[in-house]
């Protein structure tokens, strides 16, 4: 429920009859932007973590990910890895493994 | 979420894959988090429970919301060039007005249900008049800032003042004089609209003086609908965090699958100090008993009930309830004074602390059926394998032998009710804090 999704209107009604009420809606945070990674060429010769949150099975998921890529991009490298801990927790540890090692992440099942 | 600190922070471009059903959610969240332009692809739910053919089939197939091959579109997230508005959409500065546009009544009622302002019951609209009869109940100004709160973890916290509180408030229908105790609960910055899949509901437990001040129930039916105070406090809550935190929307800012009643009024009550034989639950938390204050617990779902502590099979009864209670949420026995009086006549609980040791040593569960838990496998093997204790430990107990299924720190004993009868219950949640009502006057 942003502000600007909100419907604020005035009705044609004498000024009378209108009513002056308070907003109850708290105050949301400015929001700032983030850069987002340049995208590669190709994933030619590239290396891919599969990403394992660690919830409802995704890991599972993951699996045919990975075997999608054996059979249809075998030139993928492909390195299935679980999150340190539970799902709710920054991973710093992981991403900069990723960081280190990888070209692209694809992280899920996520809610 | 992840995904984005992956893809923004340490620069490796990244895709997240999430199920349909979260489309609003995953929309919004990219955007308030500056990067709406992320790169994510939706496959069908559920993805748990399903066969390795049937998720290989959610690869080979279509993203359910876009329509086109799921791994395409992975590729393209990976692939296709940023084109230079990425940022757009995020340099909007969103602000809250302090008014409503002027209107009649009856507009404004219906304006307000159709923000999702309310909880689709009629509310009180939140004149300036109202608002101030409320903020002259507490000598704080209206100005100042009372905390931060946030639907779900992967949200942005929102902030609100004492003015804010008080109109949610109003809406609630709460006496002025109830607004020390609405505050103090707005200061938990514990959220009783919480978005989680699992429908949680908060809970309410009010101790000290101030429930004799505003006329609290703790007796006869002192969960349900018979007491004022016990009402409005508790449905102001849920609208203070519900409007506070941005919202509680089915689909974008609320998730839980099947909902859940509890969230009407938040399971607010006072604690039976009077007829409790135990020392009342602020005390146990560091206060004073003249002290006042109020306690939040979250995530409260499951319900087990019983009649009594009959005298020779009291421990198997006690020791199904726990065992049915789910292993993710520790349970809080809410206790009719009959009840509390019983089991120190049957198991010597002299305190609230020996009933609850004796709760933690028997609620056990062989450790093949623990860790197969789904909320188990989600919340708490994962910070068994990444070396966390007690859970590292219960880890290495054999498939059949029994482990506790609950910390004792998480276990917790409340006395409510009128002595009616021996009736009483074990509500799973999670204790969040206790906060003091006399700060907030």
């Amino acid at each position: 429920m942003s502000s600007e999704e909100q419907v604020i209107r005035a009705s044609d009604v004498s000024e009378s009859k209108k009513v002056i009420v308070l907003n109850p809606v708290g105050y949301p945070p400015k929001v700032t932007p983030k850069p987002m990674a340049p995208r590669l060429d190709t994933l030619d010769g590239k290396t891919v973590y599969l990403v394992d949150p660690r919830f409802d099975d995704s890991d599972l998921f993951l699996k045919q990910v990975r075997a999608w890529f054996a059979e249809q991009m075998p030139s993928v490298k492909t390195k299935l890895v679980q999150m340190s801990s539970v799902y709710t927790k920054d991973d710093p540890k992981t991403w900069e493994e990723i960081k280190a090692n990888g070209d692209a992440a694809i992280i899920g099942v996520g809610h | 979420m992840h995904g984005m600190t992956i893809d923004s922070k340490y620069g490796v471009p990244t895709v997240a894959v999430h199920t349909h059903v979260f489309e609003k959610v995953v929309q919004s969240v990219t955007r308030v988090s500056g990067m709406p332009q992320a790169r994510y692809v939706f496959v069908p739910q559920p993805v748990m429970g399903k066969s390795a053919r049937e998720l290989r089939a959610y690869v080979d197939g279509n993203d359910p919301v876009t329509g086109r091959p799921v791994m395409q579109e992975i590729i393209e997230g990976l692939t296709r060039p940023l084109n230079g508005d990425q940022l757009k959409g995020v340099t909007f500065e969103r602000s809250t007005p302090r008014l409503v546009e002027p209107d009649t009544e009856e507009n404004l009622h219906r304006l307000f249900l159709e923000n999702n302002w309310t909880d689709k019951l009629p509310i009180i609209l939140p004149t300036e008049e109202r608002v101030a009869e409320m903020l002259s109940h507490t000598s704080h100004k209206p100005d100042e800032v009372v905390g931060h709160m946030r639907s779900t973890a992967f949200r942005e916290y929102w902030e609100y003042t004492v003015e804010k509180v008080a109109v949610n408030a109003v809406m609630a229908g709460a006496r002025p004089d109830y607004f020390p105790v609405i505050l103090a609960l707005a200061a938990s910055e514990a959220s009783a609209r919480g978005s989680t899949t699992s429908s949680m509901a908060a809970m309410v437990v009010v101790n000290g003086p101030i429930r004799h001040e505003v006329g609290m129930n703790w007796g006869t039916g002192a969960m349900a609908p018979y007491n004022h105070a016990n009402a409005t406090i508790g449905r102001a809550y849920g609208l203070l965090s519900q409007n506070l935190q941005g919202g509680s929307v089915p689909g974008l800012t609320y998730m839980g699958s099947q909902g859940n009643n509890y969230m009407y009024n938040s399971v607010t009550f006072a604690e039976n100090e009077e007829r409790s034989p135990w020392e009342p639950f602020h005390v146990q938390h560091g206060f004073k008993p003249t002290d006042s204050t109020v306690s939040v617990f979250t995530g409260c779902r499951s319900t087990a009930f019983t009649l009594g502590v009959r005298e020779k099979h009291w421990r198997e009864h006690v020791r199904n309830m726990l065992r049915g209670m789910d292993a993710h949420s520790a349970p809080t026995f809410l206790l009719d004074p009959i009840a509390a009086r019983l089991f120190i006549d049957r198991g010597g609980f002299d305190t609230k602390e020996k009933l609850i040791q004796w709760a933690y040593d028997n609620a056990l569960m062989p450790a093949s059926e623990y860790w197969d838990y789904q909320l188990i496998q989600n919340y708490i093997y994962p910070r068994a394998t990444f070396g966390e204790e007690p859970w590292v430990s219960k880890l290495k107990a054999a498939a059949d032998e029994l482990i506790r299924m609950f910390s004792l720190e998480d276990i917790h004993v409340v006395v409510v009710g009128g002595e009616t009868n021996g009736y009483w219950r074990i509500i799973g949640c999670n204790y969040r804090k206790t906060v003091s009502v006399d700060e907030w006057r």
